[in-house]
C-alpha cells in the first residue's frame, strides 16, 4: 500500500487514481464529522463534495506542512460553518406539501425503514439518538465543532486547535464549557431523580431542569414519530 | 482541594493528561466527594456515548456521484 505522501505526490502529477485513493481513505470519517456539525444529511453531502472539490484545486499549494487528513478536516469545517452562519440567518419555509392524489392509486409505501430486528432495542437506539442530537444541537457552533472534533473523533488538542486556527488553551476552555453544558443536558435525561444530590454552594443545580424528566420523554417521543425511520 | 479546584482540573483528569503530584489531591477529593465523582462519571459516559453513537455512514450514492464528479473536474483541471 502507497503511504500518504507518494499519494500525494502522484495526485500533484495528475494521477487521478492517487488522488481517488486519498479521498477513499478520508471521505467517511469526513462525513460522520460533518454530519455531527450541521445535522443535515443533505447539508452534509454539500459540504463534503465542496471540501474535496476544494482539495482538488488546491492540492498543488499542500506542503504537507500539516497531515493529508488534517487539511482536509480544515477545509471541511470551514464550508461546514459558513453552512451554519448562513443557516442561522434563514428562514425555513415549510416543505411544500404534495397535493396530487389521483382516485384508484394504490399507495405507494413512502415510509420505508427496517425494523425487523429487534424492535424495543431499535426504539431505544432511535430515542438515544434523538435525545443525543438535541442535546448537542443546542450548543454553540463553536463549542460543538471542538467537542466533535476532540471526543468524537479523536483529535488531539493540538490538531483541534490546528484544524480551527485557535490556540489550544482556546481549544481547551471551549472543551470544558461543551462537556459540561452536555453533561448537564443529558442529566435532565437520564438523571435518577431519587438519587439526586441535594443543592449546596458547590454543587449547585437548577431544580426545575430535573424534574421536566417525564415531560422531556413525552418531547422526544414527540420527536421520533415525527422524524419516522430516519 | 475544593470542588471549583477540581473542576478547573477536570479536563486534565478525563483525559488522563494530569500531574501525578495534583491527581492525588484530585482523587482524594473525590474520595470524600459523592457529588464530585458522579460529575467525573457522568462527563466520561457523555464522552462515550457520543462516540459510540457516531455510526453515520456515507450514503452509497451519494459517494457515486462524488467521485464521478471529481473525476470530471479532475479531467478539466488537467486537460487544460
Ligand atoms: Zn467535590
Amino acid at each position: 500500500m502507497l503511504t500518504e505522501s507518494e499519494l500525494i505526490a502522484q495526485a500533484k502529477q495528475g494521477d487521478f487514481e492517487a488522488f481517488e485513493t486519498l479521498v477513499t481513505r478520508h471521505e467517511r470519517r469526513l462525513y460522520r464529522l460533518v454530519v455531527q456539525l450541521v445535522h443535515k444529511a443533505e447539508d452534509a453531502e454539500d459540504i463534503i463534495q465542496t471540501a474535496f472539490l476544494n482539495a482538488l484545486e488546491h492540492l498543488g499549494g499542500f506542503r504537507e506542512e500539516s497531515s493529508f487528513g488534517t487539511w482536509l478536516t480544515r477545509i471541511a469545517t470551514h464550508e461546514a460553518l459558513k453552512v451554519l452562519r448562513r443557516r442561522n440567518g434563514w428562514v425555513q419555509l415549510p416543505a411544500e406539501e404534495g397535493t396530487e392524489v389521483e382516485d384508484g392509486d394504490i399507495p405507494h409505501p413512502e415510509y420505508i425503514a427496517d425494523w425487523r430486528e429487534n424492535p424495543a432495542e431499535m426504539y431505544e437506539q432511535r430515542l438515544l439518538r434523538v435525545i443525543l442530537d438535541e442535546a448537542i444541537q443546542q450548543l454553540p457552533d463553536s463549542h460543538r465543532l471542538v467537542f466533535v472534533l476532540r471526543d468524537v473523533e479523536g483529535f488531539s488538542i493540538e490538531e483541534t486547535a490546528q484544524v480551527l486556527s485557535i490556540s489550544p488553551a482556546n481549544v481547551k476552555v471551549r472543551l470544558l464549557r461543551a462537556r459540561l453544558a452536555l453533561r448537564e443536558k443529558l442529566t435532565t435525561v437520564f438523571g435518577d431523580e431519587t438519587r439526586r444530590h441535594q443543592r449546596t454552594p458547590d454543587h449547585g443545580g437548577d431544580s426545575e431542569t430535573v424534574t421536566k424528566a417525564a415531560r422531556l420523554l413525552e418531547h422526544y417521543q414527540a420527536q421520533i414519530n415525527q422524524r419516522g425511520g430516519a | 482541594m475544593k470542588c471549583e479546584e477540581l473542576l478547573a482540573m477536570l479536563n486534565d483528569y478525563v483525559d488522563g493528561q494530569i500531574d501525578p503530584g495534583v491527581c492525588e489531591a484530585f482523587e482524594s477529593h473525590l474520595e470524600g466527594c459523592n457529588p464530585c465523582q458522579v460529575v467525573v462519571d457522568t462527563i466520561r459516559k457523555t464522552i462515550t456515548l457520543y462516540k459510540d453513537e457516531a455510526v453515520y455512514e456515507l450514503p452509497f450514492s451519494f459517494r457515486t456521484r462524488l467521485h464521478q464528479n471529481l473525476r470530471e473536474r479532475w479531467k478539466q483541471k488537467w486537460n487544460n
